[in-house]
């Protein structure tokens, strides 16, 4: 095959990966180069550099070391029948890429990937070199996301994670069943495993008092996944319970929902539509109701027709409109597990809201100051000058908060 | 009408002085107004501020403010509005009244004040995403360049990121307020700056571009959210930024036409490589182990019950193959479920403890569980132990018999009801059957006792004392019949 020039491969490598939804670089520690003989500063909070018009930010150069692969996953573009182009980067490519991007101020740092050539093992071999050469030969001091392929020894991972900042290992297919269908050679034990594993290590490095030497660091910024939603007849339910048991059993950061998207040269085994981003919405939404909002699974069940998520309006206020007798909510009384639970409340107006009311009684007008917008707030709650009589019951209150325009959403099965 | 000169847009201190000066001198807030004029300095701003009375308060006389209200004022300060003196005037003056103001978010003032504070923080945190550096050479050699047009006055308040992340590179940022320099060392600043004073091109800044091409997905357009996220403010500046309208425009028929296409042959000289990659066969119908390693490769093929679902893997026993003694306990907890191993948490450290006072040597036990995955509920961040019901036990009692009859074990002894059912196949009352040995079809012995988590849980010193006790003792009986 004729080489292909740099550009060439950077176009083949990053087009390959944008199909993974992570790209935060966010959670780990706080770092800079001061003292340092190279660059990079993580702040904690991730930033992001440029968005794309897809609306997602671009935040890590996020590219394959190769798209060569060879398994056989029917959802993903780089499957061993499929016919894109192949490419592969060097580690040292892949090691300037990084440091040039970065000089410029184009990039948090890197998310590598890559598809599985001669052996999880070489491959994850090949990865773990690329976070080595930054942080040793470079000093690089900027965030590194590796990819963990599951199957690879154990003594890979351990040392991916003293290089990288986060890790993560993608399930892609929230239901087992479809898994080895769409996906013959991914084994969904092996994936919780390297999980397991993971989470392990991240717990053992953490500085125990008694300890008068830090253990070595192991991956700060913890790891994480994604599922692809719409790719299984899985409903949202199941999907939910399956982050869930994430969450629990291996204390992931996040859990990414990547709506389905039709891919070039797509396998037989998927029909092609467009992507249910509503949908993928939605679930972010509960997946964010889980982790700051004290809501469990089985509670966002609740309001779920044949285990979906209501495309209509987000899950909070489906859940509320479910259990209006728990409303409304004095303002001025009510402790923040219920407020946290007033549609239209989010953390930040809660803890506001909780703050003012030492040295003000809150009237409606000043509850409108503090969160987003009014509208979707005024039935579930009571304020100083502000009841919502029979409003909380009315029969056509869904009707009522329900934006104007119904989201039009494509299903594939 | 009092008016206060200040040196610049960003002028603070000028500002406090004046603010504090106006505010003892009893300047109500419609009286005040700050201007800003480099050549109204000097004189004007003494006649101006004091009238009489000297431009600077005296020391002694006191003039409180909370610290939130002077952070949020250096903050406020950099907005680009030019009633924001006034604004932080306002409040001020109130402040001397109004003790607790400052907390409550939801007066209009004070939220006022905190959007444009918020306001500028947004404008500090695009700065640091949306710089772009180029590569240029001066005398000194290397050194990069960058042109930039913040929202808001926050060079200054944003250049220590630049300094801590390229603390090795020498640097300049331009802006139209005015220009920051890094020297590897040091900061320093020097007066606004246009365009056309940074280089105009960098060579990487194509592959800047080829890789925000790529890592566009034109089956998911969603130019709106891009706009919330990257103002369109920014664009003129961002080298990528130029490719939007064709991207967009592009994307609709790019995703017709992927959509449209019909699935293609598989390639077929990358496609024989699947089969050598094939993982081996799971664990099926008829399937039953001739030896332990047999037994564990069964264990995580195991569909017998729902548990292995939400379970990382299936936790076999471990120890000497032909021990004499087998240990049989409920389940793996969160510990073992992630290592892969039995006993490994608390209850397994206090086995370890009871067993070396009782004499016996746990290594040369086998020490396993009744049930093989981890039976629990997820909740927030962790995961609480639930208790097996009959039916999983029952199923996975097929595991353990095969378990023992590979050990052939001269005694089993079973921790708590779960473990008894596991090998009996009937509930037990524990504490009736507790230390009795019990004869097993194969000749061998069960003996009974609690499982070491119930020790670990009793929450009274002389009860745990009492049943800790009475645990050694049902192990000395065990050594009795090895």
């Amino acid at each position: 095959m004729a080489q292909l020039d740099l550009r060439k491969k950077l176009s083949v490598l990053a087009d390959a990966a944008k199909y993974d939804a992570s790209c935060s670089s966010s959670g780990t520690g706080k770092r800079n180069s001061i003292g340092g003989k190279g660059i990079g500063s993580t702040e904690g909070m991730g930033i992001c550099h440029a968005y794309t018009p897809d609306g997602r930010c671009v935040s890590l150069l996020k590219i394959l070391l190769t798209n060569f692969c060879i398994y056989d996953c029917a959802y993903c573009i780089n499957r061993v029948s499929s016919n894109v182009q192949r490419a592969r980067f060097s580690v040292q490519e892949v090691v300037d890429l990084t440091l040039n991007f970065y000089r410029r101020n184009y990039i948090e740092g890197l998310f590598l990937s890559s598809g599985i050539i001669q052996s999880g093992d070489y491959t994850m071999e090949q990865l773990v070199l690329v976070a080595k050469s930054l942080r040793l030969d470079h000093d690089f001091r900027g965030y590194i996301h590796l990819k963990l392929i599951p199957e690879a020894d154990p003594r890979l991972v351990e040392e991916a994670g003293l290089y990288a900042d986060r890790l993560s290992a993608n399930i892609e297919v929230p239901r087992e069943e479809a898994l080895t269908r769409l996906a013959p050679q991914k084994d969904l034990a092996v994936i919780k495993k390297a999980m397991g594993q993971v989470r392990l290590k991240v717990e053992a490095a953490k500085p125990q008092k008694k300890d008068r030497i830090k253990p070595p660091k192991f991956a700060p910024g913890g790891q994480s996944t994604q599922l692809i939603v719409g790719a299984d007849g899985a409903p949202d339910t199941e999907i939910l319970d399956r982050s869930a048991s994430l969450y629990g059993g291996y204390g992931l950061r996040r859990v990414y929902y990547s709506a389905f998207s039709p891919i070039p040269d797509s396998s037989a085994a998927l029909p092609l539509s467009k992507p249910p981003l509503m949908r993928e919405h939605r679930l972010y939404q509960a997946d964010w109701l889980m982790r700051f909002y004290g809501f469990s699974a089985p509670e966002i069940g609740e309001a779920t027709t044949g285990g979906m998520l209501d495309l209509a309006v987000d899950p909070k206020l489906a859940w509320a409109l479910n259990r209006r007798e728990l409303f409304p909510v004095n303002v001025n009384t009510a402790d923040r597990e219920a407020l946290l639970r007033v549609p239209g409340l989010g953390v930040k107006s809660v803890d506001r809201m909780i703050s003012v009311r030492r040295y003000r009684t809150l009237r409606l007008e000043d509850v409108a100051r503090l969160c987003r917008g009014i509208d979707k707030v005024r039935p579930f709650i009571t304020a100083l000058d502000w009841t919502p009589g029979g409003l909380t019951d009315a029969v056509d209150l869904r009707a009522r908060l329900t934006p104007t325009v119904e989201p039009v959403q494509m299903s594939l099965f | 009408m009092r008016v206060a000169v200040l040196a610049s847009e960003t002028d603070f201190d000028g500002w406090r002085l004046a603010a504090r000066a106006f505010r003892l001198a009893g300047v109500a807030p419609g009286e005040a107004r700050f201007v800003v004029g480099e050549d109204l300095q000097g004189g004007l701003f003494d006649a101006a501020a004091g009238e009489g009375e000297s431009a600077l308060p005296d020391k002694a006389r006191p003039l409180r403010v909370p610290q939130a209200f002077v952070d949020m004022a250096h903050d406020v300060v950099l907005h680009r509005t030019p009633d924001r003196f006034d604004l932080l005037y306002r409040i001020l003056w109130r402040l001397q009244a109004e003790r607790d103001l400052m907390r409550v978010r939801s007066d209009r003032d004070v939220s006022d004040a905190m959007d444009r504070q918020r306001n500028v923080s947004r404008a500090s945190h695009k700065m640091k995403a949306f710089v772009r550096f180029r590569q240029a050479f001066d005398e000194e050699g290397e050194c990069w360049v960058a042109w930039f047009e913040p929202a808001h006055r926050v060079l200054a308040r944003t250049a220590p990121f630049f300094a801590n992340r390229f603390t090795t590179m020498r640097w300049s940022i331009l802006t139209p307020d005015g220009s920051c320099f890094w020297d590897g060392k040091a900061m320093s600043f020097g007066p606004p700056a246009q365009a056309s004073d940074a280089p105009q091109e960098d060579e990487i800044e194509e592959f800047w571009k080829t890789y925000y091409a790529s890592t566009f997905n034109p089956a998911r357009l969603k130019t709106k959210t891009m706009q919330g996220e990257m103002p369109k403010r920014y664009w003129k500046n961002l080298p990528e930024a130029a490719l939007i309208p064709e991207l967009v425009a592009a994307s609709a028929v790019r995703t017709e036409t992927m959509v449209g296409t019909p699935h293609s042959e598989p390639n077929a000289r990358l496609a024989k490589a699947i089969f050598r990659h094939n993982r081996d066969g799971a664990f099926e119908e008829g399937f039953s182990p001739s030896n332990l390693d047999e037994l564990r490769h069964g264990v995580q093929a195991c569909r017998r019950c729902p548990l292995w679902r939400d379970a990382t893997q299936g936790v076999c026993g471990e120890g000497p193959p032909r021990a004499k003694l087998m240990i049989v306990g409920e389940q793996p907890g969160d510990h073992e479920d992630l290592a892969g191993r039995p006993f490994v948490g608390p209850a397994g450290q206090l086995l370890n403890d009871a067993f070396r006072e009782a004499g016996i040597d746990r290594d040369e036990a086998f020490v396993t569980n009744a049930v093989k995955h981890f039976k629990h509920e997820p909740r927030g961040k962790r995961r609480l132990h639930r208790t097996p019901t009959t039916s999983e036990v029952t199923a996975c009692r097929w595991w353990l018999d095969h378990e023992r009859a590979l050990v052939r074990p001269k005694v089993v002894l079973t921790l708590g009801s779960t473990a008894t059912l596991g090998v009996l196949g009937r509930k037990v009352t524990v504490t009736r059957e507790r230390g009795m040995p019990i004869p097993l079809t194969d000749g061998s012995h069960a003996l009974v006792t609690v499982h070491p988590a119930y020790l670990l849980r009793l929450p009274d010193e002389a009860a745990r004392r009492r049943e800790h006790a009475v645990f050694i003792q049902d192990l000395k009986r065990v050594r009795q019949l090895l």
